[in-house]
């Protein structure tokens, strides 16, 4: 037994994962298939836990808001336009997967075999690369949070390619299904129902404060977990919110489609723009430390991080506040564009609370 | 740890989660929608609550406390209003709630627990 | 049994994978299916945090050596080891994994947005969404 397992987060780390698995096993066995998002939404958030138990905080956030948030409502969004029935069970047709599954499974334990075990410090994985970012990034960076760091500067050009994947995403989206809602609905009716007044009360305290919490992490991410991509789809749930309590018309009349589709591709373009304006100083692509010229980065205050004797590392400062405003631009319009498509498509007004 | 404010903070703790737990036997063992809504959000609500507050005690009187003050904000404004969306949402689509007594016995049908469901469909 | 403790997080992780990998195989439901998939890769996201685990290991997030919490940290593990693989006297979980992950998530709902609207495009076109009927309806019409 080496070490980890005498910790007492082994035994919750077994508990949670077990918890997944048997989570899991009901999603395949359910024939509901709202049962089977719903459930998928608690996979979400029970693997967010587990993923603080893991260490991985920043990971958890993620997890927790695009699993068990923004996936939720755009499966439930999907199955309501397709209106399907009983998922069929067939039991011929599940024999070869069943054989298939079984086969590969045992292969994958044959190879995961030459893993090193679970919370080895000295594993190829944990002592080489992944150290000496934790050894570095003080030097190099200077901001607390290692994963922001490596993100969004030592692997800047891999968050770029991401966040360009997401826009696609959305464009893709927006194209099949439709920028926001039909020209061809009928206005819904401007009374709401009396049904829903504590629904509309709790959206309108709710909503600016998921926007100032989207910002708060948006700035915070290079202090503590956090960051451009939580941020992104923090700052979406907004519309989506209001959307869903007050109607899709009305989200769109106060926030139109063609805007928010422009800043996802703002986002993008300011993402690149970063790296092109480093290259036009002199250095390579996305290298944060020419970012200024060297006179303007000697106009810099030194205390502007509220500490007079800090005064390095500015280029890096400013390129991940740059880059993380990027990504949270692309990701929360795309995750809008994305809702506003499902929502758009369907032959009656769903989204208002009547 | 045998500081009070360890024993007080963990106890808190347990019993919020233990009141959680009780909230998820309810859920299964209550006979209708609103039952179960009302099991459900209760214990969600309480055991949230109990569970903060004994994080605060255990945390001191730090800016944690004051984060931890803000979360329990948020919960008591948001689950309410989830329960009332559901209990809603649950009313618009025909459930009536089931009056009287309840009595399981063996092959009693759920008379007047709603009209029937498509199984894994949405509600027409 | 060793072999089972040391590795039981991978081994979880494989029965994720499969169940994922089973669901997206074994039913005609686009939707179903999509969920399945979905599974699969946030269990590989899982994998993934288990190989960057690092016993006694906190998140990623810069502790001075002198603050109450690395003390406290350090107080619970034995100090030869805070010594060989702890960075300025605190021991940290491996962030490269974490930053791998957190894109991977985000492209994930992304990836599963564009299958969900794919499904939709096909349910109006083909009045269903289980694949066995949508073979149906394109043997009857061929050249579709």
């Amino acid at each position: 037994m080496n070490a980890i397992a005498l910790e007492a987060s082994f035994a919750l780390n077994v508990a949670l994962l077990l918890m997944l698995v048997a989570i899991a096993a009901a999603i395949a066995w359910t024939r509901s298939l709202v049962a089977a998002i719903l459930l998928m939404g608690v996979y979400s958030l029970a693997s967010a836990v587990w993923l603080v138990v893991m260490d991985a905080a920043d990971v958890a956030f993620t997890e927790a808001v695009v699993g068990a948030g923004v996936s939720t409502v755009v499966l439930l969004g999907a199955t309501l336009l397709v209106r399907p029935g009983p998922v069929r069970v067939d039991w011929r047709r599940a024999i070869a997967p069943a054989v298939l599954v079984v086969g590969v499974g045992a292969l994958l334990v044959l190879a995961v075999s030459g893993l090193a075990s679970f919370g080895d410090p000295s594993s190829p994985a944990n002592a080489h690369v992944g150290r000496s970012y934790l050894v570095e990034t003080p030097n190099d960076i200077g901001i607390p949070n290692v994963v922001t760091a490596v993100l969004a500067s030592y692997r800047g050009f891999d968050t770029l390619g991401e966040t360009v994947v997401v826009f696609a995403a959305g464009i893709g989206v927006a194209l099949m299904l439709g920028f926001g809602p039909r020209s061809s609905l009928p206005q819904p009716p401007v009374q709401p129902g009396e049904h829903h007044v504590v629904l509309r009360v709790t959206a309108r305290l709710l909503i600016p404060l998921i926007i100032l919490f989207a910002f708060y992490v948006l700035f915070h991410g290079d202090l503590g977990a956090g960051g451009g991509f939580q941020a992104g789809v923090i700052l979406a749930v907004a519309p989506i919110l209001h959307a869903l309590v007050f109607g899709l018309h009305a989200t769109t009349a106060a926030i139109p489609a063609g805007f928010v589709r422009g800043v996802a591709a703002l986002g993008v373009l300011v993402f690149a723009g970063v790296g092109v304006v480093c290259m036009a100083n002199g250095g390579g692509f996305l290298d944060y430390d020419r970012l200024f010229m060297p006179r303007v980065e000697a106009m810099i205050p030194p205390g502007l991080l509220g500490d007079p004797t800090y005064s390095h590392n500015w280029g890096q400062h400013f390129g991940i506040l740059l880059v993380e405003v990027g990504v949270l631009l692309t990701v929360s319009s795309t995750m809008v564009t994305i809702f506003c498509g499902f929502a758009g498509r369907a032959t009656h007004d769903v989204g208002s609370a009547r | 740890m045998a500081d009070a404010t360890h024993w007080i903070g963990g106890g808190l703790v347990v019993a919020g989660t233990l009141l959680t737990l009780l909230g998820g036997v309810g859920v299964v063992r209550f006979p209708d929608v609103y039952t179960r809504i009302h099991a459900a959000s209760l214990t969600d609500t309480g055991g949230a609550t109990l569970v903060l507050i004994g994080l605060g005690i255990l945390s001191g009187f730090t800016l944690e406390t004051l984060k931890l003050a803000f979360v329990w904000a948020f919960v008591m404004l948001t689950t309410p209003a989830a329960a009332n969306a559901l209990a809603n949402a649950a009313f618009s689509a025909g459930h009536k709630p089931r009056i009287g007594a309840f009595q399981i016995m063996k092959g009693e049908s759920s008379e007047g627990a709603g009209p029937a469901q498509r199984d894994g469909g949405v509600a027409p | 049994m060793n072999f089972v403790v040391t590795h039981f997080n991978y081994l979880a992780v494989i029965v994720l994978m499969m169940t994922g990998l089973y669901v997206l195989f074994a039913t005609g439901n686009l939707i179903k299916r999509m969920i399945g998939l979905a599974l699969f890769q946030t269990s590989t996201a899982l994998l993934y945090i288990s190989l960057g685990k690092v016993a006694g290991g906190t998140a990623a997030i810069k502790i001075y050596p002198d603050s109450p919490e690395a003390q406290a940290l350090a107080a619970q593990l034995d100090p030869a080891y805070v010594a060989q693989f702890g960075v300025s006297g605190v021991v940290y979980s491996n962030p490269l994994p974490h930053v791998l992950i957190l894109t991977a998530i985000v492209v994930g709902v992304a990836t599963l947005a564009v299958g969900l609207s794919i499904a939709v495009r096909i349910r109006e076109a083909y009045g269903t969404i289980e694949a066995d009927e949508i073979e149906a309806v394109r043997a009857r019409e061929p050249g579709e």
